[in-house]
């Protein structure tokens, strides 16, 4: 077997946050996030990290973040990097999305990589990609999240949650590669 | 199961000058995954870069025509930005292509990423390729690269190299086929 193996999946029903808490035993971890619904219009859905031995879900990252948006009214179309949105060695909880909900049927989901958590001697790098339906003023948003959490300890945990409110959806943990 | 992975084949880098995969590549899938963990080179500011053959590796150097597009993030804010690299594409050359610019070579910096390439046993079309890269860069800052392109050939290719522009490197590359 060296598919990508299905691991945990959390279907979080009005939860503050989703917690993995389990991440050794593989080099590479993948999250999928389905139909993530927030229970107050326009937030951002975000992740933190706590390495072995934290204080809890802020360590340190740099980051980059840009996105792709289209209106339904077919206005806007446009391509750019979002300066607030990024971190420069912050140890905030990172956005994955910059403003999801609204309607009842206004969600988020996507894909969020997390390159082997358990060194002892790198820095650990993510990538994600999640579309988000922004209602308040219909529109996709196709938003590109990157960078390194710059620590050599070991991360053992995930959190994802959204800036106020609660979550709504699956969450599925996933690993490639035995370590 | 369509899309399934298969572990193929793993390539460790120790203070090499290459890694390459010279067996493994031929009809037996129509797409071919590469995932690079803790990539670590020697020398600073060295690139890693690919090619291909069509010789089981005696010789790389197929015409390649790529584009390559690049977010960036300096760790202490100083800039942040994404655009389009015209320094690093290729335009139907036969030179390694870029997928990670630029490395830090500090103890804890390394980088990642997945390189997919399609039915590089076909005879009759082009071979095309496209990778995400997560980049340590010397400054320090991350890159989130997006490079896609083709080998403009109509040989099969049946091998693929990894090397830094200078120097020697460490890390993980796994070669998937795609079921």
């Amino acid at each position: 077997m060296s598919d990508w193996k299905l691991l945990n999946t959390s279907t979080p029903s009005g939860a503050s946050s989703v917690s993995f808490t389990d991440l050794t035993g593989y080099k590479i971890f993948k999250f999928v996030g389905i139909d993530l619904f927030p229970s107050t219009a326009g937030q951002e859905l975000k992740f933190q990290v706590n390495a072995s031995g934290g204080s809890g879900f802020n360590e340190t990252m740099t980051t980059t973040f840009f996105d792709a948006d289209n209106l339904e009214s077919g206005s806007g179309g446009t391509l750019q990097y979002e300066a607030n949105d990024d971190q420069a060695q912050g140890t905030a909880y990172q956005k994955l999305t910059r403003a999801t909900g609204g309607d009842a049927d206004a969600t988020c989901a996507g894909e969020l990589f997390l390159f082997n958590p358990a060194s002892t001697t790198y820095v650990k790098h993510f990538y994600s990609r999640f579309n988000e339906y922004f209602s308040s003023s219909p529109r996709t948003l196709d938003n590109f999240v990157a960078g390194y959490i710059n620590t050599t300890t070991a991360i053992t945990e995930i959190d994802f949650k959204f800036n106020t409110g609660t979550i709504t959806g699956v969450i599925k943990q996933y690993g490639l590669v035995a370590s | 199961m369509s899309g399934a992975l298969k572990l193929l084949s793993t390539q460790t880098a120790s203070n090499s000058a290459s890694v390459e995969f010279t067996s493994g590549i031929d009809s037996t899938y129509d797409e071919y995954v590469f995932y690079m963990v803790d990539i670590h080179a020697e020398t600073l500011t060295a690139d890693i870069d690919f090619q291909c053959s069509t010789n089981g590796g005696s010789s790389y150097g197929i015409n390649i025509v790529s584009s390559i597009s690049m977010a960036y993030h300096q760790e202490n804010d100083g800039g942040a930005a994404l655009s389009y690299q015209t320094g690093f594409d290729e335009a139907n050359t036969t030179n390694f292509q870029l997928l990670m610019y630029y490395l830090d070579n500090a103890a804890d910096t390394a980088s990642v990423g997945e390189l997919h390439l399609f039915r590089p046993s076909s005879t009759d079309r082009v071979k095309h390729f496209y990778s995400t890269t997560n980049v340590h860069v010397a400054g320090p800052r991350i890159d989130n690269n997006y490079i896609a392109g083709y080998f403009n050939n109509l040989s099969a290719i049946n091998a693929i190299k990894f090397q830094p522009s200078s120097g020697n490197f460490y890390g993980n590359i796994y070669m998937f086929g795609v079921k």
